[in-house]
């Protein structure tokens, strides 16, 4: 862990509360980047809930990451409005650009994290990515280019 | 003569770069010194023009700008200024002529009352809309009972999709004798292509809280929940910024309206996962467990969250709540049909002209719903079919376009009303791979509890995978057909029990289309790449060279001014050399 102290202050301020698991393991995440090993047996030892617990909750949700994440994250919507407005394509280009293989991966690098995502909810201006909080819409593989290198 | 300038910020228009316009508006008037009042408003409902800026004057007179620039926005301002309106780039107006609104007359705005009118996190703003008057009239004039039987003689049904009677579940929950009870807002909207609820929360998150005020004063709760997709950061904030306002205004915490009741309301932020959705599942999530759904009964009324008893609606189902109650049931009920009262709210999106957020009276044809009010056809492909309710609903071929919106009548054509998303397809989607698509999303989000639901689906979708890819035969279609019903019986909840529909439907409406994948080994939309073939027309091919340039595998060949060639076993299908090729000279097909 690299920022145990402000993971203190994180536990510290649910402790005693109830159903607090899902936005403390959030909290750690956005800490630490994502849940190693080492945080969920820390917050497992802080809080009293069982590690299998966290673990379980940890792999269930599509938001928990097990491995060190990319500084910004991409998320290529892959909703139904996406979908039929080629949002394949659009991945296609992301992971050429950033040269990565597969679908959910980060760059050698450490800058970029890309995955596919559900439905960012912005279906009018399909095809989407958001980069970090900013959407981006009305995408074609053209303009990849462009949005990525504004994230340097 | 003073003007009022809104810029439409919700996630839609930010996206669109409605920021770097809402920008140099302030840069502009600062620097020209115009007297005008600038302000910032959510979703306008008009999202195939964002971004989109409204100008008006005292006299309520009023124009709509759409894809409105940094660059060309004070030249829109200057020429409306001077009373000369720039008349490019209209969407709406009651100055021009030709530009009345005529999509918005056949609307009928109950829930969007105030979205992209209001700024959404003012509440003095809401306040001068009506605002908390009907929670003030609620605790002042009427009993609980009476907020109960308002709601249900409104005739209002649960607007996350499955349409239960919205007053008789507040009852159910009344009813339920405990010290202890919540009420929870489902605001976890999950379908792909639906975002009416993000709009809501976005454009007008107070309506949604007073809603919930009501609704916990009227079957006794006093601690609420909302439950928020992790996804819609800007519906996040908004909310935050509303409970901290309401707050402090006294509408939430102890002696609302000086009366005995006490209500707390807290934001559960989502983790990502569509079961969620699922009420059993939502609560086990709120309590910070694996959102799994459980077997009913019991019901939240009578144990639900941490064992107590629980009432849950949809966001939309909540914003309608302070309408009816300031309006009377009986207003509400003029609108709709027999069985469904009230009206709607869609998401349009998809191969449509006007995508966006429409609300329209229940009953309305969907012919008239995609033609009439959102303008029909965005390119010249025809219409092939509407998705609705997403991966719950089902695909509507042009047959079915008379069918009315109303629960009754879309269940019976197989799809389902679901939350709302309605995403509108031409000849270039292959039903097939919609099937594929929607079988893909429900099969990952799967929770894994029922096995039928676990295993079922990935089973079909192979089966639809095997069909892609030209390896399918006729009696794939039956094993299809039977693993569907199987799994609707063999579910828990409703994610398994819906989950087959888009194949069923498809199947059902789009049967030829399954065959010739599987017959002729063709996709007829030219979709399924495994289907696919590139060939050179000889007689248009002119031997430019760039598609050999062009193609990343080296397979066409060919000298200079001569008809090239595609080598069809290394051909990779990447469609490089159709999309490059200046002549058409190549077949895709």
């Amino acid at each position: 862990m690299k920022f145990k102290t402000e993971i203190d202050i994180t536990i510290n301020k649910f402790i005693g509360k109830k159903g607090i698991l899902i936005p403390l393991l959030q909290n750690a995440q956005d800490i630490e980047g994502y849940l190693s090993k080492d945080l969920m047996s820390y917050v497992s030892e802080k809080t009293g809930i069982k590690l299998a617990h966290i673990y379980g909750v940890a792999t269930f949700y599509t938001m928990f990451r097990l491995k060190p994440q990319g500084k910004h994250i991409i998320r290529v919507c892959k909703g139904t409005a996406c979908h039929v407005s080629d949002a394949n394509s659009i991945m296609k280009e992301v992971n050429k650009q950033l040269d990565l293989t597969n679908e959910e991966d980060t760059t050698k690098d450490g800058k970029f994290t890309v995955m596919s995502v559900a439905c960012l909810g912005c279906c009018s201006l399909a095809p989407v990515i958001m980069v970090g909080d900013n959407t981006h819409g009305r995408l074609t593989p053209d303009s990849i280019g462009k949005i990525l290198k504004k994230y340097e | 003569m003073s003007l009022v300038i809104k810029v439409g910020l919700a996630s839609c228009g930010l996206a669109a770069g409605a920021g770097e316009v809402f920008a140099a508006i302030k840069t502009h008037i600062k620097k020209n010194k115009i007297d005008v009042e600038v302000k910032e408003t959510a979703c306008i409902g008009m999202c195939f023009a964002e971004p989109l800026v409204e100008i008006s004057r005292e006299d309520q007179k009023s124009i709509i700008y759409g894809e409105v620039t940094p660059e060309n926005i004070g030249n829109i301002i200057d020429a409306f200024t001077k009373g000369k309106p720039v008349e490019e780039n209209v969407i709406i107006s009651n100055i021009l002529k030709g530009s009345e609104n005529k999509t918005y007359k056949k609307q009928k705005r109950i829930v969007l009352r105030n979205c992209g009118v209001i700024d959404p996190i003012s509440i003095d703003d809401y306040l001068g809309n009506d605002g908390y008057t009907a929670l003030e009239k609620s605790l002042k004039e009427m009993s609980r009972v009476d907020i109960i039987s308002d709601i249900k003689n409104s005739g209002l049904r649960g607007r996350g999709g499955a349409g239960f009677p919205t007053g008789l579940k507040w009852l159910f929950a009344y009813n339920a004798q405990n010290d202890k009870k919540y009420i929870v807002c489902n605001a976890d909207e999950g379908d792909p292509g639906a975002f009416m609820d993000r709009s809501v929360l976005e454009g007008d998150p107070h309506s949604v809280i007073e809603g919930m005020i009501i609704g916990a004063y009227a079957i006794g709760a006093d601690e609420g929940y909302i439950y928020c997709r992790a996804e819609y950061p800007l519906a996040i904030k908004h909310l935050n910024i509303a409970i901290e306002q309401a707050t402090e205004k006294g509408y939430l915490g102890n002696n609302i309206f000086g009366s005995d009741f006490n209500f707390e309301l807290h934001i559960k932020e989502g983790a990502g996962a569509f079961v969620c959705g699922e009420e059993t599942a939502l609560m086990a999530s709120i309590e910070g467990k694996r959102g799994m759904p459980t077997i009913r009964p019991p019901f939240p009324a009578q144990s639900g969250l941490w064992g107590k008893p629980t009432n849950i609606n949809n966001v939309e189902t909540f914003a309608n709540i302070a309408w009816i109650i300031l309006n009377g049931a009986s207003e509400y009920a003029k609108y709709g049909t027999d069985k469904s009262k009230g009206t709607k709210v869609f998401a349009l999106a998809g191969k449509i002209k006007n995508s966006g957020l429409i609300e329209v009276p229940m009953g309305m044809p969907l012919k008239e719903v995609i033609y009439g009010v959102g303008g029909g056809m965005k390119t010249e492909k025809p219409f092939k079919g509407v998705q609705l309710g997403g991966p719950s609903g089902g695909c509507l071929p042009s047959e079915l376009l008379d069918t009315i919106v109303d629960y009754d009548s879309i269940n019976k054509t197989g799809a389902i009303m679901g939350s709302g998303g309605m995403v509108v397809m031409d000849t270039s989607t292959c039903m097939v791979d919609i099937a594929k698509f929607f079988l893909n999303f429900t099969q990952n989000e799967s929770c894994g509890k029922c096995t039928f639901c676990r295993v079922g689906t990935k089973r079909m979708l192979e089966i639809l995978i095997k069909i892609s890819d030209g390896d399918g035969k006729m009696e794939d279609l039956d094993t299809l057909e039977e693993l569907a019903h199987n799994i609707i019986k063999g579910s828990l909840c409703g994610l398994g029990q819906t989950a087959p529909n888009p194949v069923l439907t498809t199947l059902k409406y789009y049967r030829d289309e399954y065959i010739a994948h599987i017959k002729d080994k063709k996709c007829p939309a030219g979709v399924c790449t495994s289907l696919l073939k590139y060939e050179v027309i000889e007689d248009k091919c002119i031997g430019c060279t760039v598609c050999a340039m062009k193609c990343p595998v080296n397979c066409i060949s060919g000298e200079r001014k001569q008809v090239h060639k595609i080598d069809q076993d290394a051909c990779i299908k990447c469609g490089a050399c159709y999309d490059a090729c200046k002549f058409n000279a190549i077949k895709k097909g």
